[in-house]
């Protein structure tokens, strides 16, 4: 008797629907974690660069949360939340907003001096100092946080599975429990190439946003 | 209230013997040590080696991005067939169902953030000191033991740290495969839907990450050089992008 391969194609090409969906599946609960995410991070960002005394506890709250095992956090909100999206979210969620409020921080702060008080010797308003000059001027950094946000959300969806949800994590624990190489193997490679390709398309909407970043990188020779 | 009380009585119950949380402590600390460990072992000397010669920058920034990339759950589900297929070809330790996968996919998910640390904190000493050193007379491989790495050992220990936290949290997800350690109480309680040994076990997990964030930022004040501790602002901070 001819060996079982360690991966079967057959099994992926019938398949196809499942693996769209689950697909599917994976980028909605990592775009609703980054969007619910980013919007929780601005806010909190915002407060501790308005009142810096409320930084140090912010960073702390978050990266209790951070510490929090996702295994563990998923567990804890089962009895309250039961097996849901809410579940899930709240767990992906919470892992964001370290990432992000550090990088939209150190993103404000680290605009210039000297162009914030030209922006103020020109009669800009606080509000339009931000949202016209500090804002655009941090965004690489702050795109760079969103693509570790990303990246580290896409590997964390996987786990989800476990409370029913999982997007290609999914495929994982379905292997795992019937022993089958083929979707594991799928699972983990369908995560990999799901977190390059968001990655990917992050530079690509960073170059978009920010056309003066690139103008100023030096070219090589 | 009446659930907080159960759950105290759930840790009076389930204590002892080689399925309670004392055992599974000990198991959980093991599987995560011998991971870290075996990955600074690796890690660092090519850190410092590479951070040394300034060979390798690309390779430090791929690794990080190929680390954060990888799915943990995915690592270990795949470790899986791979050591039985290892253990009925050589020889393998067998420490126990789970053990070696689990601690296989726990030593690639330690090897970047420890080995980017080591090159970071390595490449970023001050190319004057290193001068310094060398007009004194000092020998290359002196240079990094007893010069570089010292001075970037509190960054060094962050990569450690954030590693260490990382891998006692997701040392849990080796329940999935069979090891034992706090994963356990969580995987079997949600397969058979007891609340309390699942909430019993997250709450273990979760004390456990916070005692090792803790523990080695008491460890970081102890072995940090006194002259060093005091220029500590130039620490990497691993959750910022470069």
């Amino acid at each position: 008797m001819i060996a079982a391969p360690f991966f079967r194609w057959d099994w992926v090409f019938n398949h196809l629907d499942l693996i769209r969906d689950k697909v599917a599946e994976h980028l909605v609960l990592t775009g609703i974690a980054l969007g619910v995410g980013l919007a929780i991070s601005v806010a909190l960002a915002l407060v501790g660069l308005r009142f810096p005394r409320l930084y140090p506890p912010i960073t702390w709250v978050t990266g209790v949360l951070y510490t929090i095992p996702s295994l563990a956090l998923f567990a804890f909100l089962v009895p309250i939340t039961g097996f849901t999206t809410l579940t899930a979210e709240i767990g992906l969620v919470s892992y964001t907003l370290l990432i992000l409020i550090r990088n939209i921080v150190a993103g404000i702060q680290g605009v210039d001096p000297a162009v914030r008080e030209a922006a103020l010797g020109m009669g800009y308003a606080p509000r339009r100092l931000f949202l016209e000059i500090e804002l655009p001027l941090a965004l690489p950094v702050i795109l760079a946080g969103i693509r570790i946000a990303a990246v580290t959300t896409i590997g964390l969806v996987t786990i989800t599975a476990l409370i029913g949800k999982g997007g290609v994590g999914f495929f994982i624990l379905d292997g795992l429990s019937r022993f089958f190489h083929t979707e594991i193997v799928l699972g983990t490679a369908l995560s990999v190439i799901l977190a390059v390709v968001v990655d990917l398309s992050l530079v690509l909407a960073q170059r978009l946003l920010t056309p003066w970043a690139s103008r100023r990188t030096p070219v090589a020779g | 209230m009446d659930f907080f009380v159960d759950l105290i009585q759930w840790f009076g119950d389930n204590w002892s013997g080689d399925t309670g949380w004392v055992a599974r402590t000990w198991e959980h600390l093991w599987i995560s040590g011998v991971a870290v460990v075996a990955a600074m072992a690796v890690a660092i000397p090519l850190g410092a080696w590479l951070g040394h010669t300034g060979r390798g920058g690309l390779i430090a920034v791929s690794v990080v991005n190929i680390g954060r990339a990888l799915p943990s759950f995915g690592i270990i589900a795949l470790a899986l067939p791979l050591t039985i297929w290892l253990a009925r070809t050589t020889p393998l330790i067998d420490s126990g169902i789970g053990f070696a996968p689990t601690v296989v996919a726990l030593f690639f998910l330690a090897l970047p953030p420890i080995f980017t640390n080591t090159y970071a904190g390595v490449r970023g000493v001050d190319a004057d000191i290193v001068e310094a050193a060398r007009g004194m007379g000092i020998g290359e491989r002196k240079i990094v033991t007893e010069v570089e790495m010292p001075i970037a050992s509190p960054v060094i220990l962050t990569g450690i740290r954030v590693t260490a936290v990382q891998v006692v949290a997701t040392a849990t997800l080796g329940a999935l495969v069979g090891f034992g350690g706090y994963g356990r109480f969580i995987v079997d309680g949600i397969a058979t839907q007891d609340r309390l040994e699942l909430v019993g076990g997250a709450v273990l997990v979760a004390l456990l990450s916070i005692l090792t964030e803790v523990g080695f930022s008491v460890l970081e004040r102890v072995v940090i050089p006194g002259g060093i501790r005091r220029r500590r602002r130039s620490d990497v901070d691993p959750f910022l992008a470069t």
